[in-house]
């Protein structure tokens, strides 16, 4: 699972900036990486743009991962670039983002948009395939998620609109109810759909507030 | 008698039901569900106002429906699940009944990003089949979802819909089993068109036996051009609309009297199958076609005519 980001358009991002005159630029060596948005490499060009839009860039960095504790080290590292700055344009997706946010007091600011989590089905081909809702029902859909796949969430789908294993939403995008029905077919488990799936709990979800747990040790 | 509708009772004893459906207008204009209630009280039992169709805001269906009532017509509410959570629908439910509006018909609603506010916060937090279940909840036990109870009576008859020519198709007799396991009193169709699959699935339904457990109503929308019936099967996810059918509407020289035609030879279909007991038509900005399409169906008069019974 990886976190799939894209870049904000330059104009926005000078936008967010606008007040600040110096910027340190933060890039990540995992997630954006991989994906071309925000390794050393954007980061590099990145700069450029700044510049060429007048602004100056004390310094950049790539932490190899941003989302992770070791952030607050490499930030150590080079606090006087940072200090120097206005503020922090920062490349990671959001949890790195956070992370930074963490041990700086600077402004930070996203040059990109973290769209979902998701996995690597083939080469450059990134999907979504869990929102973290905090009731699974991957047991009673053959492990293809209702809520992420089907773009109405449905848990008692497909709706009228699937046509060829189609989604109505995007003919582009498999049905994921088509895909659940297919699996448990295949399972001989079809008749696991002739229960009428009960409403969902939505108060583990994004409902209430920040989701905590802390373990016991 | 779950509800006392005059719905209820046309399906109920047996009839053969005709029901309609009206667009709310994008605006504020009473006079415009008024007149579609002139030109259809005589010719159908009872008539749906549409829940923001398509995803485009339109007059709330419930404000429409109450307009409906004062003009002595019975309505149909549909509701749908993408606009509004548990709290609002539970709500607008109670509303409805209050204000005498006793046909629901559940759905989950065509996608946000069909209409014209692509960048909405779909709600879905039940899809239609729980919706149904909620309703019925609510009217046999008298319960709200949480438990509670529910004070005054809870008359409802509830509806819902199903697409037989989605995919999967073996599956769509199953989702309507679903339905009816739910609590659906009575069951909309899509448009049909494909007779030749309308049959099959209707053969389906009754070999389960399900028409005895449930009332179907076979949806019809007649074309009046064929460019329209070219942007149905292009752009309408989940309406089958045969070559034939374009290229008689492509070759005649009056579109509107062919898509009348066409759509009379396909009631005469319909009628012809076990387990349909009414149709819904569909004539959606072209209501006018209704009293035409009932009467040279055969249809009239209706049997409690447009009267709402007390
Ligand atoms: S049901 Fe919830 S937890 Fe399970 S895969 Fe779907 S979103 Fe993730
Ligand atoms: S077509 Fe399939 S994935 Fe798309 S909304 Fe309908 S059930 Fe969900």
């Amino acid at each position: 699972m990886i976190s799939i980001t894209q870049p904000k358009p330059f104009e926005e991002v000078l936008e967010s900036i606008s007040q600040d005159q110096k910027i340190y630029l933060v890039g990540c060596g995992t997630c954006t990486t991989t994906q071309h948005t925000g390794g050393k490499a954007e980061v590099l060009a990145m700069k450029e743009k700044l510049e060429t839009a007048g602004k100056k860039v004390t310094g950049w960095m790539v932490i190899p991962t941003a989302c992770d504790p070791l952030t607050q080290q490499a930030l150590a590292v080079n606090t006087r670039e940072i200090e120097a700055a206005d503020s922090i344009l920062a490349m990671p997706c959001s949890f790195g983002i956070l992370t930074i946010a963490l041990y700086t007091s600077k402004p930070v600011y996203p040059a990109l948009d973290t769209i979902f989590i998701g996995k690597e089905q083939s080469p450059g081909n990134f999907t979504e395939a869990c929102i973290q809702c905090g009731g699974c029902v991957l047991g009673k859909t053959a492990t293809i998620c209702p809520i992420t796949r089907c773009a109405k969430s449905l848990f008692n789908g497909p709706c009228g609109g699937s046509i060829n294993g189609k989604c109505e939403v995007n003919p582009n995008t498999p049905c994921g109810w088509q895909q659940i029905i297919d699996r448990l077919t295949a399972q001989g488990r079809l008749d696991q759909l002739d229960e009428i799936e009960p409403l969902k709990d939505w108060s583990t979800s994004l409902s209430g507030g920040p989701r905590q747990i802390i373990l016991e040790s | 008698m779950k509800a006392g509708t005059n719905l209820e009772k046309v399906l109920t004893s047996g009839q053969f039901a005709v029901t309609a459906e009206a667009g709310p207008p994008k605006g504020t204009s009473a006079r415009v569900v008024q007149q579609k209630a002139e030109i259809l009280r005589p010719y159908c039992d009872a008539v749906n106002i549409t829940d923001n169709q398509t995803a485009v805001v339109r007059m709330s269906s419930l404000a429409g429906c109450v307009l409906l009532k004062q003009q002595d017509v019975e309505p149909v509410m549909q509701m749908v699940t993408r606009d509004r959570n548990r709290i609002a629908l539970q709500s607008d439910v109670l509303g409805a009944i209050a204000l005498g509006i006793n046909n629901i018909l559940c759905l989950t609603g065509d996608h946000q990003g069909f209409g014209n506010h692509p960048a909405a916060k779909g709600v879905f937090d039940m899809d239609s089949i729980q919706l149904i279940r909620v309703l019925k909840n609510m009217r046999d036990e008298k319960k709200f979802i949480c438990g509670e109870d529910i004070s005054g009576e809870v008359p409802l008859f509830i509806g819902a819909v199903e697409n037989p020519f989605a995919d999967p198709f073996e599956f769509r007799v199953n989702r309507l089993a679903k339905k009816i396991k739910a609590g659906a009193d009575f069951i909309q169709t899509q448009a049909v068109y494909d007779l030749v699959r309308f049959t099959k699935w209707m053969e389906m339904v009754t070999d389960r036996g399900l028409d005895k457990q449930v009332h179907i109503l076979a949806g019809v929308l007649p074309i009046k051009a064929a460019g329209m019936a070219r942007y149905m099967r292009d752009s309408v996810p989940g309406i089958n609309v045969p070559q034939s059918i374009t290229s008689r509407l492509e070759d005649a020289k009056n579109a509107k009297e062919e898509g009348l035609k066409i759509t009379l030879e396909i009631i005469e279909h319909i009628r012809t199958l076990p387990g349909v007991h009414g149709i819904h038509i569909m004539a959606v900005g072209w209501e006018e076609i209704i009293p035409d399409i009932v009467s040279k169906a055969g249809l009239l008069p209706r049997p409690v005519s447009g009267k709402v019974p007390e």
